[in-house]
């Protein structure tokens, strides 16, 4: 492995060092920044709302205090937060006391992720081949009408998308299931009837997803596609004789991918904040209902652990793109 | 006067002001106009809980039908529609303002304060907004419009800065610049005088891109149950239909509606940003 | 270079139009231009910018992209009409009988391939049941002919100088033997001394296959000493055209001899002379000869009829109508210019 390709990984897992420092530490602050201490804020409010009445308050908020040192000062507690996260101790659950945050967190983690990882896949590949193929030159005007509806699809946030597709295929024409995971009254075996279960109740959010993502990358590559194909290395391509074809894609979609990548990097924020959403609407087990469950239940430390869970997939998301970047484009080789 | 319209036109021909910009700013108005006037033909009252007979679907008596807690939906709706737009607007300048200040100063005077500037300005980009918004929204005690507003804002300045400050950049290498530095002007009259108004259309372009994604962090937050409970908004409304199981008992109109309206703006938004940057950037007016 | 001038001419281009939509009506970027081409002969195409030279170059394999469009004409390749063909008989020509050497081999290489998957690509596309082997050893042959080292074969283009991928690019163009090779300003971006390189180089290589070479650009030093045959373009039409030595040593046509006239010497130090004025939009050409307004010798008929081509002197021609009235141009009236310190 050459110098320079270990430089930029370095380089570029450097960036995802500082991103996560970042975060984690805006993470800590915010909630100091506010008058009133964090833990004690929080039972209050529990307290007052009515949940978790049966934990003795006094007690938890006590404990949590010693443990967590929050009668020291700030620096310490910077320090020890840092501590616990590099212990993977998030901390406890007060609806669930005493649930771990990062049992909650791992149990809910592989659902988002699939979720996530296969529409986001599935969006870019058909988008990116729909937006290829409004792009050739001879493209009818069939497909042509379909540009409008990919700008109105884009155009509407993903999480009301889900509410649409739950009204129209879950509650009139009752084809999938709802909301949720998995059946509740199942016991999850590995099996194809889980499986298929499992499925049934990923169908809708997955595509809640991929409609709302599928223009946006539909049109883009439309519009790269365009650039691609005025540029003089594909004039030449023409001279030597090459078929249209193998220019449409080795020469023209090739090129046009690299900023395709770029925008998807540019653009995972967003998609990971509307899929979070989407999984409240759908109750969907992920990181997403959870995070919404602890802040209906003011459950801090689970919110304080999702959040953190949160940035960091996403940087490390982002690590990944930026690894791939190099095997597409040559010319960021050195 | 007239020579705005002949402007206009001329514009119009040369395939700057694409069919997408009208259509868009067409949208946008359309909505506005919804909200401003609306509220002069309606009762505000039939839009607060309890108002009216719950559960109506549209008919004769109410447009729109009512909901569940017994608010009439059209009412709801011509209300709802300009706070929620106010929400994106405030978010929106007060986005843009910072960005271009922060932007214009990290590009202006460069060395550490343009290193600080764009490190923070980087590392939030790449965070998902909504895992920091959830953290300061679910942590405000008394939440108004207004304070949405200046949260969803926090996390709007980024592009506009990335966007100003590489403008700035650029601009400074141009000649007229160094005739200007080289005529005597100081850093700030340049600031204003040269700089300033070649990077107008960029504030233009960035200000449509953060109101909309303002408008989609407000109402995400708001869907949640993070935003202000007690003003009507589209994205409270929202909730509201979520809180009463409205999709799986089938109340459509009440869902349904908010979304067609934030669908209108986003559409607006969207037709708008592509348009005007055909007008912004003529090389891509003739298609 | 001696040409056999009694060989049947195997590219013939006939009355040419090539036309440029703008709002505001076609631009005639190529004007009823004719010409014919013999096997091994150097043609050299000269114009100002604006002139349709690479208009004409894109014509000539039938790739002109619109806004432009070929409007009527005939491109005749060993008898073949190219503007007649189907696409898939077009596509076996190029490369195969005419190749194109491009204006900016800079931009003109896929960035994104290696450079013998480029080659060898164009390769395969008319010879498709080569193996991998005799591809490689083809790729070889042709780096060396170019004077390209060996490795250059597997790096990618932005790894190349800009005269190393001007001449990847000649690698390419002459891979298959072509009989006619349009080479399209290759030098400009490039420096003098590998501008004299790659000059060379083209020379070799045709030498070495016989092919016949429209050389198009702008540099009148550069295509004199490569070209035996020149044609002068203006406004979309060709005004001149016949062998070199004559066309410089007794120009017929008045923008020829101002040509000619402005080429800096190295023996005699004198004021560096221009052409004034500027050549016509394509747009709405005037009726009558397009020099007119910046032609010295211009007189009323020039104004209301179009000259046409005819023959000035052995083999060659110029549209202009001082002639036959004339048998060589007058000197030129004095003219204005920036004095050197002498």
């Amino acid at each position: 492995m050459n110098k320079e390709i270990v430089r930029y990984i370095a380089t570029r897992f450097g960036q995802l060092l500082v991103v996560v420092f970042v975060a984690v530490s805006v993470n800590f602050i915010i909630p100091r920044l506010l008058p009133g201490d964090p833990v004690q804020t929080a039972l209050a409010r529990l307290q007052t709302s009515g949940g978790a009445s049966n934990v003795d308050i006094q007690a938890v908020s006590a404990a949590y205090r010693a443990r967590y040192g929050l009668d020291a000062p700030i620096w310490q507690q910077y320090i020890n937060y840092w501590g616990d996260l590099l212990t993977l101790d998030l901390g406890v659950s007060f609806a669930n006391f005493p649930e771990k945050v990062s049992t909650m967190i791992g149990n809910a983690l592989p659902w988002s992720v699939t979720l996530l990882a296969v529409a986001t896949l599935i969006a870019f590949s058909v988008g990116s081949l729909l937006g290829a193929r409004l792009a050739w030159p001879t493209a009818g005007r069939g497909i042509k009408s379909l540009v409008p509806f990919l700008m109105v699809l884009t155009s509407i946030p993903f999480y009301l998308l889900a509410i649409i597709l739950i009204y129209f295929f879950a509650v009139v024409l009752k084809w999938f299931p709802p909301a949720g995971g998995v059946d509740t009254t199942r016991i999850m075996r590995l099996d194809w009837a889980t499986t298929r279960d499992i499925l049934e109740h990923a169908f809708l959010p997955c595509m809640a997803i991929v409609l709302g993502n599928v223009g946006f990358w539909a049109l883009g590559m439309r519009s790269q596609m365009v650039n691609v194909l005025g540029e003089d290395y594909i004039t030449f391509a023409e001279a030597k004789g090459l078929h249209p074809r193998r220019i449409f894609v080795w020469y023209g979609m090739r090129n046009a991918l690299l900023a395709q990548v770029t925008a998807l990097a540019l653009s995972l924020g967003s998609v990971v904040s509307g899929a979070v959403l989407v999984e409240v609407i759908f109750n969907y087990p992920g990181l997403g209902s959870l995070l919404y469950v602890a802040i209906r239940g003011q459950d801090y430390f689970v919110i304080q652990g999702v959040v953190l869970m949160l940035i960091v997939s996403l940087a490390v998301l982002l690590f990944i793109v930026d690894l791939l970047y190099p095997l597409l484009d040559p010319r960021i080789r050195r | 006067m007239n020579r705005f319209w002949a402007n206009l036109r001329r514009n119009y021909e040369q395939g700057r002001i694409s069919p997408l910009l009208i259509v868009g700013l067409g949208i946008l108005l359309s909505v506005v106009l919804f909200g401003l006037i609306g509220p002069f033909f309606t009762d505000a009252t039939n839009a607060q809980v309890g108002a009216v007979r719950p559960r109506r679907p549209p008919g004769d008596d109410y447009l729109l039908g009512t909901d569940s807690q017994g608010r009439d939906m059209w009412a709801l709706l011509i209300y709802a529609t300009p706070n929620t737009l106010k929400m994106g607007l405030i978010a929106g300048f007060i986005g843009v303002g910072l960005g271009t200040v922060l932007g214009l100063i990290a590009g202006q005077f460069g060395g550490w304060i343009d290193a600080v500037i764009r490190v923070i300005s980087d590392s939030l980009l790449t965070v998902p907004a909504i895992a920091i918004l959830v953290i300061i929204a679910g942590n405000i005690d008394r939440m108004s419009t207004f304070v949405m507003a200046l949260v969803v804002a926090s996390l709007g300045w980024m592009f506009t800065a990335r966007t100003v400050r590489a403008q700035v950049l650029s601009i400074r290498e141009k000649a007229y610049v160094e005739v200007a530095r080289v005529n005597g002007e100081g850093p700030l009259e340049i600031l204003f005088r040269e700089v300033m108004p070649n990077i107008m259309p960029y504030i233009v372009a960035s200000f449509v891109g953060t109101v909309s994604g303002s408008i989609l962090a407000v109402i995400g937050l708001e869907a949640l149950g993070l935003g202000a409970l007690e003003e009507m908004t589209l994205g409270n409304t929202i909730y509201w239909s979520q809180q009463s199981s409205a999709v799986l008992r089938g109340y459509w109109w009440w869902w349904g509606p908010p979304i067609v309206m934030i669908a209108l703006i986003f559409i607006g938004l969207f037709l708008t940003s592509v348009g005007f940057d055909r007008f912004a950037n003529p090389r891509l007016a003739r298609r | 270079m001696a040409v056999d001038m009694t060989q049947k001419p195997i590219l013939v281009v006939k009355d040419l139009n090539v036309h440029y939509d703008t709002g505001k009506g076609p631009a005639k970027a190529v004007n009823d231009v004719s010409f014919s081409l013999r096997p091994g002969e150097r043609l050299g195409l000269i114009g100002e910018s604006g002139s349709g030279k690479t208009t004409m170059a894109t014509a000539l394999m039938r790739l002109t992209r619109a806004p432009g469009r070929i409007v009527s004409g005939s491109v005749e390749l060993d008898g073949q009409d190219l503007l007649k063909l189907s696409d898939k008989d077009l596509r076996e020509v190029r490369l195969r009988d005419i190749a194109l050497m491009p204006q900016g081999a800079m931009s003109s290489l896929n960035p994104v391939m290696r450079l013998e998957e480029q080659m060898i690509d164009a390769i395969v596309a008319h010879v498709p049941n080569l193996k991998r082997p005799e591809l490689d050893a083809r790729v070889q042959q042709l780096l060396k002919q170019v004077g390209l080292a060996p490795e250059v074969a597997r790096r990618y283009p932005h790894e190349l100088s800009g005269g190393m991928k001007q001449r990847a690019a000649m690698a390419i163009a002459t891979s298959l033997s072509p009989k006619v090779i349009v080479a399209d300003e290759p030098t400009s971006a490039l420096d003098v001394v590998v501008q004299r390189q790659v000059m060379q180089t083209l020379g070799r290589l045709q030498d070495g296959l016989g092919a016949a070479v429209v050389l198009i650009g702008h540099d009148m030093g550069l295509i004199a000493q490569f070209a035996d045959t020149v044609g002068v373009m203006y406004a979309g039409k060709i005004v001149e055209i016949g062998p070199v030595r004559q066309m410089i040593e007794a120009p017929k046509h008045p923008y020829t001899k101002l040509l000619v006239e402005s080429l800096p010497g190295i023996e005699v130090k004198q004021a560096l002379v221009g052409i004034p004025g500027l050549p016509p939009p394509l747009v709405n050409l005037p009726a009558g000869c397009s020099f007119d307004p910046r032609c010295p010798f211009a007189f009323d008929r020039c104004r209301s009829e179009t000259p046409q081509l005819q023959e000035v002197a052995p083999s060659q021609a110029a549209a202009c109508h001082l002639y036959p009235g004339l048998s060589e141009l007058p000197p030129l009236p004095a003219r204005a210019g920036r004095e050197l310190n002498a």
